[in-house]
């Protein structure tokens, strides 16, 4: 139904490697610092540096001009790629603490700005667990349930968009979700995060399904068998990915000492006191 | 130590319910893994599904996978502060899973009629075994849990 011809001709063209060669400088950029803060007192931990350059791998992978010509065609081939743009990368980045890292790099001016700006209430608002989770999920609907997907198929600059988008909305979610290790602007309970996290496996699955049994995104020109390998890959590789979130959530949670460790129930503390009181 | 019975840290109703979580996990995963992935005697989408079925699917779904993940935090937290009583997180990982069976047999495979355990034969014998399957899970549980009651500390 579509003619890929202009993706053919484009590619090898400058502007293709342009998101590459922005991961390679960002990613010189966030070593460089670390780098400079291993001299400091406070230090820098390696293993930060060593997710950081995990999430750039893994994100060099899915917008490699080879690969994302092969996705532009193959719809299994874009879900792959959509999970390591929006969930796995992401991910990865957020366990390199880069707020904390540009923050403690910043003159102090600079440091001020970047502060406030993570007070706004913007940012405020975007970093919250439920906010992120309708950008990532909701986006994901409107995208497979709608013409919109097609349309990026055609259209260069929405299909950059798309891709920025979930990369920046996966970031927001992993960083609501676990609220470390850069300090979120929000304090919300473990059980409440979970219980989004909850609410995220759910839509998502649902969405998986949805595709699956209605064939959708429709007018790509997929066969349905794609169409289906597609769907399922996004059930079983997004679940895959939020289990990742969820034990690497509750790992952080468990590294914690004992006495400074929250309750997953309410009742747990009440619970300490009152056998404290019995003996 | 642990697992001292006169310790009166011990606790004997959180250790139940993670290793009960757990349990669930378990044979929701056993559930994916031998019949949808390895027999594909399962549909992943079985078009005769109400839509409340599939929205319901959804998130039992996701209940199960995070069950896994938080019986597992659970049980090594309640370790961690010496409070884990291990006779009644059998109890509870047994009941767990007999549940879950039971649970998916009558519920997702009768009333939200999510799929078939097999397709192409007449049902009544995978469901009587199935069902059957989850009732002896239980019995172990509850015996387990007598078991565990009998032990004292609680």
């Amino acid at each position: 139904m579509h003619v890929h011809d202009h993706a053919h001709a484009a590619q090898g063209t400058l502007l293709n490697w342009l998101p590459l060669a922005l991961i390679v400088l960002i990613t010189l950029a966030y070593l460089a610092a670390a780098n400079a803060q291993r001299y400091k007192a406070a230090g820098w931990s390696g293993w930060r540096s060593v997710f950081f350059t995990l999430g750039s791998l893994l994100l060099a992978v899915a917008v490699a001009p080879p690969l994302m010509a092969w996705a532009h065609h193959d719809l299994v081939g874009h879900m792959a790629l959509h999970l390591l743009i929006g969930m796995l990368a992401p991910l990865a980045w957020v366990l390199a603490a880069p707020i904390t890292l540009l923050l403690s790099t910043l003159p102090q001016a600079g440091g001020r700005r970047v502060a406030a700006l993570l007070q706004s209430r913007f940012v405020r608002f975007v970093s919250h667990p439920v906010s992120a989770l309708i950008l990532n999920i909701g986006g994901m609907y409107v995208l497979y349930l709608t013409p919109l997907y097609s349309a990026s198929l055609d259209n260069q600059a929405l299909h950059y968009w798309i891709h920025v988008h979930f990369l920046v909305a996966g970031y927001l979610f992993c960083w609501a979700i676990l609220a470390e290790p850069d300090v979120s602007p929000h304090r919300l309970s473990l059980r409440f995060r979970l219980g989004v996290l909850f609410a995220s496996i759910a839509t998502h699955s649902l969405l998986g399904k949805l595709m699956y049994g209605y064939a959708w995104p429709r007018g790509t020109g997929h066969s349905l068998e794609e169409v289906q390998a597609a769907a399922q890959l996004m059930y079983y590789g997004g679940d895959l990915a939020e289990v990742l979130l969820a034990v690497v959530l509750l790992t952080l949670w468990l590294r914690r000492p004992v006495e400074r460790r929250e309750g997953l129930f309410k009742s747990a503390e009440r619970d300490i006191s009152r056998v404290r009181v019995n003996i | 130590m642990a697992n001292d019975p006169t310790s009166s840290n011990i606790d004997t109703k959180r250790s139940l319910w993670a290793a009960l979580l757990l349990g669930i996990g378990v044979m929701a995963a056993v559930d994916e893994i031998v019949f949808h992935q390895l027999l594909q005697w399962h549909h992943f989408f079985d078009f005769g599904t109400p839509t409340f079925g599939i929205i319901s699917d959804g998130l039992l779904h996701a209940f199960e996978l995070l069950a896994i993940v938080i019986g597992v935090f659970m049980l090594l937290d309640l370790s961690q502060r010496k409070r884990l009583a291990i006779p009644w997180a059998k109890a509870g990982f047994f009941l767990g899973m007999g549940g879950f069976q039971l649970f998916d047999g009558l519920i997702n495979h009768k009333i939200l009629r999510l799929h078939q355990i097999r397709y192409g034969v007449d049902p009544l014998l995978y469901d009587v075994v199935w069902n059957g399957a989850a009732i002896v899970l239980l019995l172990v549980g509850v015996w387990f849990y007598r078991r565990a009651k009998r032990l004292g500390y609680r």
